[in-house]
């Protein structure tokens, strides 16, 4: 297998017309880490991904894959490669010959060739089915052979456009697992686009959350969770309550927001009341309305909640230890 | 021409829910209704069809004398198509020269119309991105039906003939001396013909496939390595293949019946097996024509039947 690269992104841009779909991001992952892609629809995250692969132009800006520009390189030359959102295996060939694809593109001879699938294949566990056609699979295995075909490239970076999000919920817990096993086992870099915040946070080393063509924070995703620096990022993440306090914007976790009786608290910093409960199993989530007007919200423990129950409409005050509060810039 | 613009639509639809149309459909419709709505275009193939045929083959089987014919169950006609074609070997008979000379035709125009087709069908799929634009092209293709078949044939001789567009064109150029003789009335203006006639033909299914292609596999070729010509050869043909097939069913069908274009364009000396059936009717032997025209249809289909050897249609459709 090749070695990992390292993807460098400096002022790249890309124009469709006149909307501007990336705007001038700059980027920097370290070969062999997860990254991944965050963001809304329309952020620019897939023309980002699309533009290191080679499958879009570069309006302006470079990209580096390992020490070279790689800007007018066709895809199979820069050393990545892709695998597609709708899979895009050939309907008309085998599994086998679907991964050995690029191989026989090279005019490897078809014994070599398919022995060479089967490894691949062996590696995502589906060398039983390399004889199958695509469409006899479920939804799963063919994502499993279009990532054996993306590897049989052997690239130094691979690069996945939302892989999971065509999957039922138990198979994408599964497939991510999955991924991050692979990726460790083959010690390249993947680059790795999602809007689910919980896919990021599962998979990645490095997440850079994306709004309009820009990056709003690239960091690991603890410092995403707990030091989001703008507005949109903690809304984006989720499980962050925004306020303002003192001036200042501040994000609070709801997961540090404590309820109490009335009365009861003296540091407490909001009274509200109870607009909703919703029971999650292992927690419960508690909407809240305070007398300012501030929609809040507050995870609970399951049985924290239930030594000490609360209806709709129960009065309570809220409050938070000083060093859950974290500042937000003001933009975004 | 609704044909054309239909295939479009749909393909188009196609493309966009990546779930085949058919599928629909068949999930309507119980009961009677269904046979009602196909009733009337079963009757019309019924009585215009099939009843014609089923009498072509029983009069092939007839005896006729010069002015009349006899029911009778012979095998006499059958023998008379192929009189001396054993017996002259290795010399072909005449029966043998004319399937020969259609067969040609046949294969060159196939040629022909599949590669300028396909042409036409990748440019208007891959190159033409809005349902309009391709509408009008389509449109374009079409003109030369909006005139008689005769009126069509005709106007190529100011631009063939011996003193035609195209000679003096040439000559005036100084690229030749003498004006060409074989541009009309030859081989040559009989393929150009039927090239001209049929490539539409062959656009409209090509196209058709080609629009359910998803352009993420073209992209998952190039970045597996794949030169454009790698590509083409072995994504994007391969997965053009139903639409391949029905145009050539479509060609081949077409012009091995054809005896209109050829008896114009070659001059009325090139011989067709249309032709030598509609000749054998002028002089009333019908059971002669008929049997004729059942060898006809016995050797069209054989080629549908090869062709469809090649490419489960209902698998890939």
């Amino acid at each position: 297998m090749t070695k990992a690269q390292a993807v460098e992104l400096a002022a790249v841009t890309k124009r469709y017309g006149d909307a501007l779909a990336v705007d001038a991001i700059s980027l920097k992952v370290k070969a062999g880490s997860y990254c991944c892609l965050l963001g809304p629809s329309g952020c620019g995250k897939t023309s980002t991904l699309r533009m290191i692969a080679g499958h879009e132009s570069v309006t302006d800006g470079d990209i580096l894959i390992g020490h070279t520009v790689v800007n007018e390189d066709p895809p199979a030359q820069r050393g990545t490669a892709m695998m597609f959102q709708s899979y895009a295996l050939f309907p008309h060939l085998s599994v086998a010959e679907n991964v050995a694809f690029s191989l026989r593109m090279k005019g490897v001879g078809r014994d070599q060739r398919i022995s060479r699938a089967k490894e691949l294949l062996d590696l995502v566990s589906m060398a039983d089915y390399a004889d199958r056609k695509p469409n006899q699979l479920s939804g799963g295995q063919q994502q499993r052979v279009a990532l054996a075909r993306a590897l049989m490239t052997e690239p130094s970076v691979l690069l996945l456009d939302e892989p999971l999000s065509a999957l039922d919920p138990f198979l994408r817990v599964r497939m991510r697992s999955e991924l991050k096993r692979i990726q460790k086992e083959l010690g390249i870099s993947f680059i790795h686009v999602t809007h689910s915040q919980e896919e990021a946070m599962a998979l990645a080393d490095l997440v850079v959350v994306m709004n309009d063509g820009r990056i709003a924070q690239a960091g690991p995703p603890r410092e995403i969770y707990n030091a989001p620096r703008t507005p949109f990022v903690a809304r984006f993440i989720g499980g962050h309550n925004i306020i303002e306090e003192g001036g200042r914007t501040i994000t609070l976790r709801a997961d540090e927001v404590s309820l109490m009786p009335p009365g009861e608290a003296p540091e407490s910093h909001r009274a509200a009341k109870v607009s909703d409960i919703e029971y999650r199993g292992p927690d419960v989530r508690v909407s809240l309305e305070t007398e300012r007007g501030e929609e809040l919200t507050a995870v609970l423990g399951e049985r924290a909640f239930f030594d000490r129950p609360l209806d709709i409409g129960s009065a309570v005050a809220v409050g938070w230890r000083p060093e859950a509060v974290h500042e937000l810039s003001a933009e975004g | 021409m609704s044909d054309a613009v239909e295939a479009i639509a749909e393909a188009r639809e196609t493309r966009a829910s990546g779930r085949a149309p058919r599928r629909r459909a068949r999930r309507e419709g119980h009961g009677a209704a269904p046979y009602l709505q196909a009733a009337p275009m079963a009757l019309v193939f019924l009585i215009f069809f099939v009843l014609p045929l089923a009498a072509t083959i029983v009069v092939s089987f007839w005896q006729y004398t010069q002015y009349s014919i006899e029911p009778a169950f012979t095998f006499q006609n059958y023998g008379d198509v192929f009189y001396g074609c054993l017996r002259d070997l290795p010399d072909l008979c005449t029966t043998f020269v004319t399937y020969l000379s259609t067969l040609k035709f046949c294969l060159i125009v196939w040629a022909c119309t599949l590669t300028i087709g396909f042409t036409v069908a990748y440019f208007l799929a891959f190159h033409v991105h809005t349902l309009k634009v391709q509408v009008i092209f389509f449109l374009l293709c079409t003109i030369p039906f909006w005139t008689s078949i005769v009126i069509r044939m005709i106007s190529w001789i100011p631009l063939l003939g011996r003193n035609g567009l195209v000679n003096q064109t040439l000559v005036g150029m100084g690229v030749i001396d003498t004006p060409l003789e074989g541009l009309l009335y030859s081989d040559f203006s009989v393929v150009l013909a039927l090239t001209h006639l049929y490539t539409l033909f062959m656009v409209v299914p090509i196209f058709n496939s080609l629009m359910r292609i998803d352009r993420a596999l073209i992209e998952a070729a190039r970045d597996s390595g794949a030169s454009g010509l790698q590509t083409l050869t072995a994504v994007i043909i391969p997965l053009a293949r139903p639409g391949i097939l029905i145009g050539s069913i479509f060609v081949v069908t077409v012009v091995m019946g054809d005896f209109l274009t050829i008896g114009i364009m070659g001059g009325q000396q090139i011989a067709s097996v249309g032709k030598v059936i509609q000749t054998q009717m002028q002089f009333l032997q019908f059971p002669l024509a008929a049997a004729n025209a059942v060898i006809l249809l016995a050797a069209v289909l054989a080629g549908v039947w090869a062709l469809l050897r090649l490419v489960d249609i209902r698998k890939e459709l």
